[in-house]
C-alpha cells in the first residue's frame, strides 16, 4: 500500500478497538516473568555456553600482549577469543566504534576478549586471570577545550541576517548552556544467544532494528546477511542504545564459532556506559532578539558536540528551525573529534538536550520582555510553514492548544511572575513551562497476516515492542480491520524470518508498525473476498462476519488464509513538516537550606494526532517526562580527561530518578488526528515526552529561586552559593 | 569471583578463631556489600566464616538504662525497634534514609559497620587505588572527586565511609563489642572504631585481623530532638553528598556527627560545644583544616546550611 495522499476518512475514523485504552496484551507475560528476555531463551539452543566480555583498561592506545595461558586452563572454560589472535571484524554503518578485534583501542571497555566456559562464575574468573599490556596514547577527552576548533557537522543554515537584526533588536538574550553525557541505563543489559549452524548464525538478542541488525552483522563479520537470523521478541528497554548490533551480539558470534556450540554473552552492567553507546554531551549558544512587544526578529542555536571520527554528533539545533517564527536566523552543529566512548542516539536525539536549552532561552527573553513565557510562545507560533521555507507547510500544529490547555490546567495563573517570591515553609516554590516539539517520521513497514479455520489472526512481523506496547497496538489495529475481537488476534514481533518492519526507534514505530499491519489486513480482506467471491474492499468486517452484497460470512469461512502487505510512504510528505507537540509544565520545591530541588507536580499536554492505546501512550509519555526530569536534575556520566572514560560506570554512581523522586504526573492527550502521516492519523508520543519537561523543570527552579543555571544536571552543587543567606 | 571455600561457625569465638587461622578468610552476614565486591574480584576472600548462627539478633536494655543491639539485627529491625524509634530517633532516621528496603531486610549492625566506600576508583579495578591495592596509587585525586571527603583524608586516600548509620552511632557515642580470636572480649568507642586513612587506607578499621563484632551497645538515651539530614541528588537509593546527625536539646545545646565527608562519621567535639552559637560556629570548627577539592568544596557550606536548617527546625 503506497500512502501517496492525506488520508481520507477511513475505518480508524469509527474505530471500537483502536484508540481505546487497552492493557497490553503481553502484561501476564511481563508480570509473571515468564516473557522471555534474551538471556533468559534457555530453551532455543541446547549446550549452551555462558561467554564473559573484557572491556579495556585504557581510552586510546594498543595492546602490546595478553597472557591468556591461565585463563585457558582454568576450570570450564571452553574458549578464549582474544584481540591478540583474532582479525579485527568489519564495521557497519550503524556504529562508529570498532566493536572488537585487533589491537588498536579507540575507547575505554572496547571488547577485547571474551571467555567461554561451562558456567557463568567460571567465566567471570577466568576473564579475571588475563594480563593485558597497553601502549597508552594521548587522546582527546575534554568537549570544553575541542570545542573552540570544531569543524561544522554540516552546512549552517542562515536565513535573512541574523547579526545586524540582532544587533538592532531593542531586547536580546545571549546564553551558553552546556548538557550532560548521558547513560540509556535500560533495565536489560545487551545480550545475546548466538549459535552456528553450518553457515547459519542464528542471534536471540535484544534489538530495536531487527532488519538493522540482520545486516549490519553480514557486514561486520563479512557473512551473506541472509545467513543471519535475528530473533528479538522481548526488550527490556532500549531508548536508542539497542538501535545498533554492539559487543554482545559480536562476541558471542565469534565466542560460539570458537566454541563449537552456542553461546550466551550479556554486557556486565559497569561495561554498559563506556563499551556501547550514549548520548553525547554538548555546548549550546543560544541568542535570541525581539522586538518590545515579543516577536522574535533573529535567532541563533549555535551547538557543539564531540564524537569518535569526528563524526555523527549531538545535534541540538533539531527543533529550532521548526518551532519558533522569526525572519533572521543562524544554526550551526559543530563535531569536535574526542576519544571517548561512541556517542550515539538516545531517545529524542538532538532535540532531547536542545529543548533544555532552547526552551531555557526563551523563558529568559520572556523576563527580559516582561512578558508570561506562554504569552511569549504564543506571539511566536510559526504561520502555516515552517519559517523561511513555504514550501513545507506544518501538517497538523496545536502547539498553541497545548500550552493554553495545560495553563488552565495546571494552574498556571497562580505562578508568580517575580523568581523567588513564594515560600512554604523551608521550601521555594516555582512553576516553568516549556514547549516540546519532535519529529513524527514514518518508514515503510510490512507485515503478514495469517487468518486461521477457527476466526483467528495471526501477525508476523519483525517490529519490536521495547516495553512501548507495540503487541497491543498492533493487536488492535488488527483486530479493528478484520472486524474481530482482540482476543482472536495473536502477535508475533521481533523475527527477521518475518516481514520487515520499521522497528522501533526515532518514534517511528507505532505510526508505521500499525499502518503496515493494515495494509496487510486489507489484503487479506481482499484475499478472503476472491476466495469467498465479494469484494473485500467494500465488504463490512465485523464482529467476527463479513456482510457483503447481502451475504453473510463467518470469518472463519474462508478457511487458512494469508496475506502480506507493506505501507510505503509516498513523495507528497516531502511538503510536508510533520511533528508532534506538547506543553510541558512543572512545579518545583527548592530547600532553601539545602538546596535540594523536589518536583512537585508535572504535566504533558501532547498533540500527537489519533491515540492508539491512551493507556500505553500514557506510559511513554511519563517515562520520558521522568527521564527529562532525570537530564534536568541528575544524570551526567563523569568525564575523567586524564583517563578518558566515563567514572560513574554503574547504576550506584549513575544516578536516574526513583519513584520519590518523581511525585505527580499528569498526561494529557489533545483529540488530534494528523492525515499526512499515515492512515492511522496517529504521530509517536516516546520522543515528544523527553522533549520539554526538563526544560520546564530548569525554568521552575529559576522561578522558585531566582538562581539561572545553564549547566545541566542542576545539582544543588551549582547554585547553593547563590540561595538566600540562612543564620 | 575467586572460588572460596565456606563454613557456618556455631559461636562467636570459634568465628574468630577460624578467620584469624586461614589466611584470606573473612566473615560474611548479610552480604549486602562483601558479595557485590568479590564479584568484581576487589574483595578475594579464600574462605567464608558465616556469622549467621550465631544468634546475636537480639535487641536488650542495659543494666545500666542503655541497649545493646546484637552484631547480626538487620537494619530494618533496628530501626523500627521501639525503645529505638522513641530514644534513639536519631538511628532510626539515619538506617531508614539509607539503602533500599530490600537490602535493609538482609545489611547488619556490624556488616554496616564495615561498608567499605563507595569512590568509583576504587570499585574500577583497572584503576589505581591504595585501599584496593596498596601502594598502586590514587586515581581519585585530581579525578572526579564530587563525592569524595574533604576532611580526614590524606595523599593516599581522599575516599568516604558512605554509610548512614554509623553517623547516627556517632552522635550517640555507641560502643563497637568485639571478640577476638583468642577469646578475649574488647570494647571499642565508636570514635575509635573507623581510622582515618593515613597512608595506609587499606586499613579502615580498629579490628584486627580474626576479630569480631559481636554488637553495639547505645549509652542510656540522651533526650533532646534528634535529626538525621541526609542531602543528595536523588531522593532515595543514593550515598549522601552531605549528612548530619545531630541531637538538640531544649537549651540550644547538643551534639552533632556529619556523614559523606571523611573517612568516618565525623565529630569534633569542640565543634558541639559551639552549637548554641549557630551552624556557621560549628562547621567551621568542625571543618578546621579542611581539604576539599574543587569538586567537592561545596560539601562545607552545604554542611552548613543542612545544620542550619535543623537548629532552626529545633527552635521551631
Amino acid at each position: 500500500m503506497e500512502f501517496n495522499a492525506p488520508a481520507g476518512r477511513n475505518l480508524f475514523d469509527d474505530a471500537k478497538i483502536v484508540g481505546k485504552s487497552t492493557p497490553r496484551i503481553d502484561g501476564p507475560l511481563k508480570v509473571t516473568g515468564t516473557a522471555p528476555y534474551a538471556y533468559e531463551r534457555h530453551d532455543v539452543a541446547d549446550n549452551q555456553a555462558y561467554g564473559y566480555v573484557i572491556g579495556s583498561a585504557i581510552a586510546k592506545g594498543r595492546i602490546r600482549s595478553m597472557s591468556l595461558d591461565d585463563a585457558r586452563r582454568a576450570p570450564g572454560v571452553i574458549a578464549v577469543v582474544a584481540a591478540t589472535e583474532t582479525d579485527p571484524v568489519g564495521t557497519s554503518d550503524y556504529n562508529n566504534a570498532p566493536l572488537f578485534g585487533g589491537r588498536e583501542i579507540a575507547h575505554y571497555h572496547q571488547a577485547i576478549a571474551c571467555v567461554v566456559a561451562q558456567t557463568f562464575e567460571q567465566a567471570r574468573s577466568a576473564a579475571m586471570l588475563i594480563r593485558t599490556d597497553y601502549e597508552r596514547d594521548e587522546g582527546a577527552f575534554d568537549l570544553e577545550a575541542a570545542a573552540p576548533d570544531a569543524p561544522l557537522a554540516s552546512k549552517a543554515h542562515k536565513q535573512g541576517d541574523f547579526d545586524a537584526a540582532f544587533d538592532a533588536a531593542p531586547v536580546k538574550i545571549d546564553s551558553r548552556f552546556h548538557t550532560a553525557d548521558e547513560s540509556h541505563a535500560m533495565m536489560e543489559p545487551h545480550a545475546t544467544i548466538a549459535a552456528w549452524e553450518g553457515p547459519k548464525l542464528t542471534l536471540w538478542t535484544s534489538n530495536q532494528m531487527v532488519n538493522w541488525a540482520k545486516e549490519s552483522m553480514g557486514e561486520i563479520l563479512g557473512i551473506d546477511a541472509e545467513n543471519v537470523r535475528v530473533d528479538s521478541p522481548y526488550v527490556g528497554g532500549g531508548f536508542g542504545g539497542k538501535l545498533f548490533i554492539r559487543a554482545d551480539a559480536v562476541m558471542a558470534a565469534l565466542a560460539a564459532r570458537a566454541a563449537g556450540r552456542p553461546v550466551k554473552v550479556t554486557l556486565q552492567r559497569p561495561l554498559i556506559p563506556n563499551n556501547t553507546t550514549h548520548r553525547h554531551a554538548t555546548i549550546q549558544r543560544i541568542r535570541i532578539a525581539a522586538s518590545r512587544d515579543g516577536h522574535i526578529s533573529a535567532i541563533a542555536h549555535e551547538n557543539w558536540s564531540g564524537n569518535l571520527n569526528g563524526t555523527n554528533g549531538e545535534n541540538a539545533t533539531a527543533q529550532t528551525p521548526s518551532l519558533y517564527a522569526g525572519p533572521n536566523r543562524l544554526i550551526a552543529n559543530y563535531i569536535a573529534t574526542l576519544d571517548l566512548p561512541e556517542g550515539n542516539a538516545m531517545r529524542a536525539p538532538g532535540e532531547a538536550p536542545g529543548h533544555l536549552a532552547l526552551e531555557v532561552a526563551m523563558d529568559e527573553l520572556a523576563e527580559a520582555l516582561e512578558m508570561d513565557p506562554i504569552e511569549l510562545r504564543v506571539r511566536n507560533e510559526p504561520d502555516s510553514a515552517v519559517p523561511g521555507r513555504p514550501g513545507r507547510k506544518f501538517s497538523d500544529r496545536n502547539l498553541v492548544r497545548c500550552l493554553h490547555e495545560g495553563a488552565e490546567r495546571f494552574g498556571w495563573d497562580k505562578r508568580s511572575a517575580t523568581p523567588g517570591a513564594i515560600r512554604e515553609g523551608r521550601y521555594l516554590i516555582g512553576m516553568g513551562v516549556a514547549a516540546g516539539y519532535r519529529g513524527a517520521p514514518t518508514m515503510a513497514s510490512a507485515a503478514r497476516v495469517r487468518l486461521q479455520s477457527d476466526g483467528r489472526l495471526i501477525v508476523e512481523t519483525d517490529m519490536t515492542d521495547i516495553g512501548t506496547g507495540s503487541y497491543t497496538i498492533i493487536a488492535q489495529t488488527a483486530a479493528e480491520t478484520m472486524g474481530i475481537p482482540l482476543e482472536k488476534v495473536s502477535v508475533e514481533l521481533g523475527d527477521s524470518l518475518y516481514p520487515v518492519a520499521a522497528g522501533s526507534g526515532g518514534q517511528w514505530g507505532a505510526a508505521s508498525s500499525t499502518a503496515g499491519v493494515y495494509a496487510a489486513c486489507v489484503n487479506l480482506r481482499r484475499a478472503i473476498g476472491e476466495k469467498l467471491g465479494f469484494d473485500g474492499d467494500s465488504a463490512t468486517f465485523g464482529g467476527g462476519r463479513i456482510e457483503a452484497g447481502g451475504q453473510s460470512f463467518a470469518i472463519g469461512d474462508a478457511g487458512e488464509l494469508s496475506a502480506d502487505g507493506e505501507i510505503s510512504f509516498g513523495e507528497f510528505k516531502k511538503e510536508y513538516n510533520v511533528a508532534s507537540y506538547a506543553g510541558h509544565f512543572a512545579e518545583v520545591a527548592v530547600d532553601i537550606y539545602t538546596g535540594e530541588t523536589r518536583i512537585r507536580r508535572m504535566l504533558a499536554v501532547c498533540d500527537a494526532g489519533r491515540i492508539l492505546n491512551p493507556l500505553s501512550a500514557r506510559s511513554q509519555v511519563i517515562g520520558a517526562m521522568v527521564m527529562s526530569a532525570g537530564a534536568a536534575l541528575m544524570e551526567e556520566l563523569a568525564v575523567d580527561p586524564r583517563f578518558g572514560f566515563f567514572v560513574n560506570h554503574d547504576l550506584a554512581g549513575y544516578e536516574v530518578p526513583v519513584h520519590a523522586d518523581i511525585p505527580h504526573q499528569e498526561v494529557v492527550f489533545l483529540e488530534t488526528l494528523d492525515p499526512i502521516v499515515s492512515p492511522m492519523k496517529a504521530k509517536g508520543v516516546g520522543e515528544l515526552g523527553i522533549c520539554g519537561p526538563g526544560a520546564a523543570v530548569a525554568n521552575a527552579i529559576y522561578n522558585a529561586t531566582g538562581i539561572r543555571v545553564r549547566e545541566y544536571p542542576l545539582t544543588l552543587d551549582k547554585y547553593l552559593d547563590h540561595l538566600p543567606e540562612i543564620n | 569471583m575467586r572460588s572460596f571455600t565456606y563454613e557456618r561457625a556455631s559461636t562467636p569465638a570459634q568465628a574468630a578463631a577460624s578467620v584469624s587461622s586461614r589466611q584470606g578468610a573473612k566473615f560474611i552476614a548479610g552480604g549486602t556489600n562483601l558479595l557485590d565486591l568479590m564479584k568484581l574480584e576487589i574483595e578475594t576472600p579464600t574462605h567464608l566464616v558465616d556469622v549467621q548462627d550465631l544468634g546475636l539478633d537480639q535487641i536488650e536494655r542495659t543494666e545500666d538504662g542503655g541497649l545493646r543491639i546484637g552484631a547480626l539485627v538487620t537494619n530494618t529491625a533496628l530501626s523500627a525497634h521501639d525503645a529505638v524509634r522513641n530514644d534513639y530517633a536519631v538511628l532510626t532516621r539515619a538506617i531508614a534514609a539509607g539503602a533500599s528496603g530490600q537490602l535493609r531486610n538482609k545489611a547488619t549492625t556490624a556488616g554496616n559497620l564495615l561498608q567499605r566506600t563507595r569512590c568509583p576508583y576504587f570499585y574500577d579495578t583497572d584503576m589505581p587505588c591504595n585501599k584496593r591495592k596498596a601502594g598502586t596509587g590514587c586515581a581519585a585525586i585530581g579525578g572526579f572527586s564530587r563525592q569524595l571527603g574533604v576532611i580526614g583524608i590524606s595523599e593516599a586516600c581522599i575516599a568516604t565511609y558512605p554509610g548512614d548509620m554509623a553517623v547516627a552511632l556517632r552522635v550517640l557515642d555507641a560502643v563497637v563489642e568485639t571478640v577476638r580470636p583468642d577469646g578475649e572480649t574488647r570494647v571499642i568507642p565508636i570514635a575509635d572504631f573507623h581510622r582515618l586513612w593515613g597512608d595506609t587506607p587499606h586499613i579502615e578499621t580498629a579490628l584486627e585481623p580474626g576479630e569480631l563484632i559481636t554488637g553495639v551497645t547505645l549509652p542510656r538515651p540522651i533526650g533532646g530532638q534528634h535529626f538525621y539530614q541526609k542531602v543528595r541528588d536523588r531522593r532515595s537509593y543514593a550515598f549522601a553528598l552531605v549528612s548530619v546527625a545531630a541531637v538538640i536539646q531544649s537549651d540550644g545545646s547538643g551534639r552533632v556527627a556529619f556523614g559523606g565527608v571523611a573517612p568516618k562519621p565525623w565529630r569534633v567535639a569542640e565543634a558541639d560545644a559551639l552549637l548554641p552559637n549557630g551552624a556557621k560556629a560549628v562547621v567551621e570548627r568542625a571543618f578546621q583544616g579542611a581539604k576539599p577539592t574543587e569538586d567537592n568544596k561545596f560539601k562545607i557550606p552545604l554542611a552548613e546550611r543542612a545544620l542550619a536548617g535543623l537548629i532552626a527546625q529545633a527552635r521551631s
